[in-house]
């Protein structure tokens, strides 16, 4: 596959682990956030750990939104699916999420809810389009890389006048959360993350760009590294972060040209300005609420808002007792430092959202099986 | 957030709407409403059915160079 | 024609009839429906003797049974349907102990108001399979469900098999040092059948890979009587059976990722969806594991057969009472193969 397999190639990650060793200091953590949640996922698909030095960690952070969506707005899908009798239209990421009681799409789906995975916003339309006498809600998440196709959908709509298509808005924004881990306690106060530099997000970044990052590393005076998605791409950008550290430097490089370029793409970003309005405040999983950080449907649009459209009762669900995903979600624990995971919570019987999603922490130690190597280390010492 | 694949760009529609996209043989329709200026042959990164931006060959004959640290790297 | 022959007054309009209830109620219209379908297409000896069951001698050896229910959708897809998979399903499931499989039993439970157009074509796939496997359907059983209560079709088959003397093959027999083999590439089936539903729809030039296995089977064990295990990696692909082998066994694996045979179609429809290929679902392989100075002759064996010319050697069973499958990446660091939590959905995450 062109683009995708130079960038996996062996030798060349030879090379780079060469580089990186070399270019880590003795005596010193280097600890490099990746933001984004296909990050994470390439670390542990491909063993880039095993390739860095001991002293050289990957933080994983909240840039999953698949695990930063609060169990409210997953009772509120639901709740469209069992108790208006839609069509829920959802990707497949989120189905096995657990919400209140219990509860998840696929077990609702299992009770009979007409909850339908889809691969895009253009199935979601077709949908409606093949069922006028049904409401049709497309179950919207995701960042900015996701956020175009729903605002093309939204239009196309309106466009059709098509009537019974509405969207169930959870689109959240990265800078705003990069923001926030920036500014937490545990961050300033504590000293308790000390994180070093940003693998920036891939694909969120071919759309906003590059520029919204000069802001963090001016102001927080951290590195920033937008690095593609492969693992070649992850370990060079880890090189150039080390290299900035090292040299004291706080700016923002792009590692991934051939994809991201300073302004991004100008068409996503129009589309998105006409169709979504920021909402003042929305809650993150694990963060709390974050201001600035969501988008909702802008107003010459709300005949398509679902939140507009139906009543939704507002739950106050809460995560388990003992569920670690928010301090996991901020970077401030790991999964093993959470007292569920393995015991209670596994991919089989998740607790939170870090457990079922692909990406999440949880998921990624264990499917990749971080934390029983590490275990079994324990043991034979 | 990132789960977006390169692929090549092998059928455009008249109203230029839509493409079909290859990758290793295996074909899929994608919307073109995000990315207007496209080519045949040129590949791009598609993510939940649409193509979101163009890959640069030379920006990516570049980085790999980079990383190689060669002079000139045939991708 | 005397009254005794003519048992019923019209044939079975097959192009546009559907299945009713009284198909599966015991009564002339269901006498019709095996006649006419099923008689005509399994078309044996013992199931022309038209009894409740079929009346055999098994060949003198250890017997073997398997059963599997069959519940795919979409009922048709690129290179099979749920009929010719239940056929080389319940097949491999005999051929795997080693065994050569007899004879095939086919329970069927229809849906009221399902097209006999579709059930005959499944019938003639299934009758096909088996006639070209030399393995024949001699007994059955059909039922019919109410409309909305079943899925189409539901298949049940079970096959019964004769094991050569000297073969010991079994899930708990895999040792360190072993070789681990698998008959070709991976993840066919499961995308091919993911091509097919509705709303992942793209032209791949991929097919199931479904086949019957007993042929390669018989050859392997014939060459290697030595083999400790075989499997066929059907749902959850081949980290499933891996790790069931290793827990059965109380062994750990070690596979090296670039030399398990993957077809380039399979692996772009796979980065599309989003799925890994060890998970995806196999219809026409199996991996086998023997003791490592038998692997080549082993290797040799399968590469010569029909159905096994991508064989390879993917890796290799250690010491290990966790049980753990690891893997080389082709990148060069290592991770875990662990068991499948839940189905695998394509995600765009």
């Amino acid at each position: 596959m062109k683009y995708v397999e130079e960038f996996r190639q062996k030798d060349i990650a030879r090379k780079l682990a060469d580089d990186i060793a070399r270019a880590a200091q003795t005596g010193r953590d280097y600890n490099i956030m990746e933001f984004c949640g296909g990050h994470t996922h390439a670390i542990f698909r491909y063993g880039v750990q095993d390739l860095m030095p001991e002293n050289v960690h990957f933080v994983h952070g909240p840039g999953c939104p698949v695990c930063v969506l609060p169990i409210p707005r997953i009772d509120a899908a639901i709740e469209l699916a069992e108790r208006h009798d839609v069509i829920l239209c959802t990707y497949g990421d989120m189905m096995r999420v657990p919400a209140s009681r219990k509860n998840s799409l696929i077990k609702a789906k299992a009770a009979g809810a007409d909850i339908r995975m889809v691969y895009s916003t253009q199935d979601a339309l077709q949908i409606a389009r093949d069922n006028t006498d049904r409401d049709v809600v497309f179950f919207a998440i995701g960042f900015e890389t996701t956020t175009p196709p729903t605002a093309v959908a939204i239009k196309q709509a309106a466009a059709e006048g098509l009537a019974n298509f509405t969207v169930f808005c959870n689109h959240v924004l990265t800078p705003a959360a990069i923001q926030h881990i920036l500014q937490s306690p545990e961050l300033r106060e504590l000293g308790q993350v000390s994180i070093d530099g940003f693998l920036g997000p891939s694909h969120v970044s071919s759309v906003i760009g590059s520029a919204p990052y000069d802001f963090f590393a001016e102001e927080f005076q951290k590195p920033v590294v937008i690095a593609g998605f492969e693992p070649l791409d992850v370990m060079q950008s880890a090189l150039m972060l080390i290299r900035q550290v090292n040299d004291g430097r706080f700016e923002v490089e792009n590692e991934y040209t051939r994809v991201v370029t300073p302004e991004g793409n100008e068409v996503a970003k129009t589309l998105m300005a006409e169709v979504f309005a920021l909402r003042r405040s929305f809650e993150w999983r694990g963060l709390g609420e974050v201001p600035y950080s969501a988008l909702r449907i802008a107003d010459a649009y709300a005949d398509w808002d679902a939140e507009k459209r139906f009543e939704l009762t507002k739950s106050t669900g809460t995560d388990v007792k003992g569920c670690e995903c928010p301090a996991i979600l901020r970077g401030v624990k790991k999964p093993t430092d959470c007292k569920l995971f393995g015991t209670v919570c596994t991919p089989d019987n998740p607790q939170g959202s870090c457990m079922v999603s692909s990406e999440g922490s949880c998921a990624a130690y264990w499917s990749f099986g971080r934390f029983r190597m590490d275990r079994v280390k324990e043991a034979a010492e | 957030m990132c789960l977006a694949i390169p692929a090549e760009v092998v059928a455009i529609t008249d109203d230029r709407q839509t493409a079909t996209v290859s990758l290793e043989g295996v074909r899929k329709d994608i919307s073109l409403a995000l990315l207007t200026d496209v080519d045949l042959g040129d590949f791009v990164l598609i993510h939940v059915g649409y193509a979101l931006n163009k890959i640069s060959p030379e920006e990516a004959a570049r980085t790999l160079a980079l990383m190689a640290e060669l002079e000139d790297v045939q991708i | 024609m005397n009254a005794m022959e003519k048992r019923f007054p019209t044939r079975i309009n097959f192009r546009r009839g559907q299945v009713d209830m009284t198909h599966g109620s015991g009564g002339r219209a269901m006498a019709q429906l095996i006649e006419e379908l099923f008689i005509k297409h399994f078309d044996n000896e013992l199931l022309r003797q038209g009894n409740d069951q079929a009346l055999f001698t098994p060949p003198a050896g250890r017997l073997v049974m398997s059963t599997d229910g069959h519940v795919v959708s979409p009922l048709f897809f690129p290179g099979g349907d749920i009929g010719s998979l239940s056929v080389h399903g319940t097949i491999n499931d005999v051929a795997v102990s080693g065994a050569r499989p007899l004879y095939l039993s086919a329970g069927f439970i229809l849906e009221e108001g399902f097209p006999l157009v579709d059930l005959e074509r499944i019938v003639a796939s299934m009758a096909n399979a088996a006639r070209a496997a030399g393995v024949p359907v001699v007994t059955g059983d059909t039922k019919v469900v109410e409309r909305g209560k079943g899925d189409g079709v539901f298949i049940t088959t079970t096959g019964v098999g004769v094991v050569p003397d000297g073969l010991d093959i079994s899930g708990a027999h895999a040792r360190p040092g072993d070789a681990i083999l698998v008959s070709g590439s991976i993840g066919d089936h499961g995308v091919a059948i993911m091509s097919s539903r509705e709303n992942l729809a793209f032209e791949t030039a991929i097919v199931s890979d479904s086949a019957a296995l007993h042929g390669l089977v018989a050859d392997m064990v014939k060459a290697v009587p030595e083999i400790h295990c075989l499997r066929d990696p059907t749902r959850g692909g081949l980290a499933a059976t891996l790790n069931e082998i290793a827990y059965q066994s109380r062994v750990g694996m070690r596979l090296e990722e670039d030399d398990i045979p993957l077809r380039p179609e399979v692996d772009a429809a796979c980065e599309l969806l989003g799925l890994d290929p060890l998970y995806v679902a196999n219809e026409g392989k199996l991996v086998a594991i023997c003791p490592a100075d038998k692997a080549d002759a082993l290797l040799k064996v399968m590469q010569a057969h029909d159905l096994g010319h991508k064989a390879a050697i993917i890796g290799e069973v250690i010491e290990d009472d966790m049980g753990f499958v690891t893997m080389q990446t082709g990148f060069g660091g290592t991770r875990i193969v662990d068991w499948l939590a839940g189905e695998q959905l394509p995600r765009i995450c």
